[in-house]
């Protein structure tokens, strides 16, 4: 599902921040992807996503190779690869139901078809309740429930999340971890990059280690 | 599901037409419904249009009332030869018997010195000077109308030349050559207005490519979020076309309504002027079709204004 084969991102300025990458995630595994801050994850997810192109190497995401998509082509790969970030990345002038619905509405879904599927992803992430709120009006922990919902909405076969529970306790985090093991119970691939080594210990999921931009660990599940 | 190309499958990119002009629709009257939440902001942007707009359009207007006007001179080019001051009535009744036998003279009319008088004092309303006089100082003077073949501006100017000569006029004074006159000023004006339009159409694609600019970087969180969620650089662009779109047809219209309004204050002044030379002319507006350029054009302008914003500034933006 997802493929590096000796993947290398050179910025501008000169700094590597991922040098002569290789892995592979099969479809329908959940992985985690770990390492110091800087050593690359978030370089790594957007390569993926095709927000940063790599300079060497190639990257296969859903049997396709990203390096030979044009970008008029970007728009279509980035809507079967749900992103869920750190910081949210909602819109805080739309309702928690518009944020929702917003790749819908991208992909020129249907009206009908459009509340359906928004009010299913709020019913799997369990804000039903919440959806003519605006985001400023929920909890941390709530905006990255809404995020997660407008990352499954299009029920994408590819979910990366960058540190998805990074501002959020023990407890809360717990709760978003439990909710991509039910994702990839029904088949989605994940990718989730965490700083936090003792929520993935219990978990026990396949984890990739980057150092300075290299991949120095690939424990199996 | 092997490669084409090494490429990989093709992505879905169905186009559903129905769906697509639901879309639009929708997107239209969401942009109309945002400039609508901040009315003074869009209302000045749409005035400055108006008027950029308005300035060329008035001129027009008049310009072509003046064309319509000389236009119905022009067919009635005459020649008014004005006879020496010792020419009486009766010579100059036998003159015009003679020169009606000419092939280039249609009709010929004597008019009087008394007659003149008359006129005169109709018209001047200096009635009381001239009797101060005494004496009537006014020539006999023969109105003439070429015939049809001579009635051209070259050849009705050959006949004033060869009248001019003769020994009983003072002035062979050929009305055409104010309507000419008239006809160089009316293209010169029409010149000038196109530049002034030229001018003032770059106006209004700086006034809304500068809107639209501002409104972009505004929602520029906006737009990178949304093309993180896969939307498509037409999508993205659409709503600030129809910005541009909705600002120029409203220019448009505050341009036809300013437009109305001058042509309507100048009514007035314009049927008094029209009395005094016993003509019916009247003023007339905007045409239904002078309305509808006005408006379209105004309309395709902030739409290119706007695509020019878009095409500068929305490729810079993408999501990190
Ligand atoms: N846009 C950029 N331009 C230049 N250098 C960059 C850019 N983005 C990242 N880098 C550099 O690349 C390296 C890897 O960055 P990256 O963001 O992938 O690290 P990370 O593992 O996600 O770190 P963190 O845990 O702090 O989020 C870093 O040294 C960073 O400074
Ligand atoms: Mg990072």
């Amino acid at each position: 599902m997802i493929h590096f084969d000796n993947v290398s991102k050179r910025y501008p300025g000169g700094h590597e921040g991922l040098s002569g990458t290789s892995f592979r995630i099969e479809s329908g595994e959940m992985a985690f992807l770990t390492g110091h801050s800087g050593a690359g994850k978030s370089t790594l997810l957007k390569l993926i996503g095709l927000l940063e192109r790599a300079s060497r190497g190639q990257v296969w995401v859903n049997e396709r190779n990203l390096n030979k998509l044009s970008n008029r082509d970007i728009p279509y790969h980035r809507r079967e690869v749900g992103m869920i970030f750190q910081d949210h990345r909602l819109l805080h002038d739309r309702t928690v139901f518009d944020n929702i619905a917003l790749p819908l509405v991208v992909a020129g879904i249907g009206h009908q078809e459009i509340r359906r599927k928004v009010r299913a992803a709020l019913d799997k992430v369990g804000l039903l309740n919440k959806e003519k709120v605006y985001p400023m009006m929920l909890s941390g922990g709530e905006q990255q429930r809404v995020g997660i919902a407008r990352a499954v909405v299009t029920r994408p076969p590819v979910i990366l999340a960058d540190e998805p529970t990074g501002n959020l306790d023990p407890e809360l985090s717990r709760e978003i971890m439990d909710l991509f093991m039910q994702f990839n119970q029904v088949g989605v691939t994940l990718l989730i990059a965490t700083h936090d080594i003792s929520l993935i210990e219990t978990l026990g999921r396949r984890t990739l280690v980057l150092r300075q931009g290299k991949l120095v660990g690939d424990t199996p599940a | 599901m092997k490669a084409r190309n090494g490429r990989g499958p093709g992505f879905n990119r169905r186009f559903n037409p129905r769906g697509w002009v639901i879309r639009h629709m929708q997107v239209a009257l969401a942009s109309l419904g945002r400039l609508w939440r901040v009315p003074l902001a869009t209302f000045m942007t749409a005035a400055v249009i108006g008027i950029a707009i308005a300035l060329p359009g008035a001129m027009n207007t008049l310009v072509n009332n003046v064309r319509t006007l000389s236009g119905a001179w022009d067919s009635s080019a005459s020649l008014s030869l004005f006879l020496k001051p010792d020419v009486s009535e009766a010579d100059g009744t036998a003159l015009a018997r003679l020169l009606g036998t000419w092939p280039e003279i249609g009709t010929i009319r004597v008019i009087g010195r008394a007659e003149a008088l008359a006129e005169f004092r109709r018209l001047s309303g200096f009635g009381d000077a001239l009797d101060m006089l005494g004496e009537n100082p006014l020539p006999v003077v023969l109105l003439l109308q070429p015939s049809p073949s001579a009635s051209g501006p070259d050849a009705a100017a050959t006949l004033a030349e060869r009248l001019g000569k003769l020994p009983e006029v003072d002035i062979a004074q050929l009305d055409l050559q104010w309507v000419r006159r008239l006809h160089a000023i009316t293209r010169t004006a029409e010149r000038g207005i196109w530049v002034l339009a030229g001018l003032l159409s770059m106006a209004v694609l700086l006034i809304v490519g500068n809107t639209i600019r501002l409104e972009i970087n505004n929602r520029r969180p906006e737009i990178e979020i949304t093309k993180l969620v896969g939307a498509t650089n037409a999508f993205i662009r659409r709503p600030f076309l129809y910005d541009g779109l909705w600002y120029g047809l409203m220019g448009g219209l505050i341009a036809w309504v300013l437009i109305g309004i001058s042509v309507l204050s100048l009514q007035g002044p314009v049927a008094e002027l029209a009395g005094l030379y016993d003509s019916q002319f009247e003023l007339s507006g905007l045409s239904w079709r002078a309305s509808l350029t006005v408006l379209l054009g105004s309309g395709l302008l902030g739409l290119i204004g706007a695509w020019l914003a878009v095409g500068r500034h929305l490729a810079a933006i993408e999501p990190a």
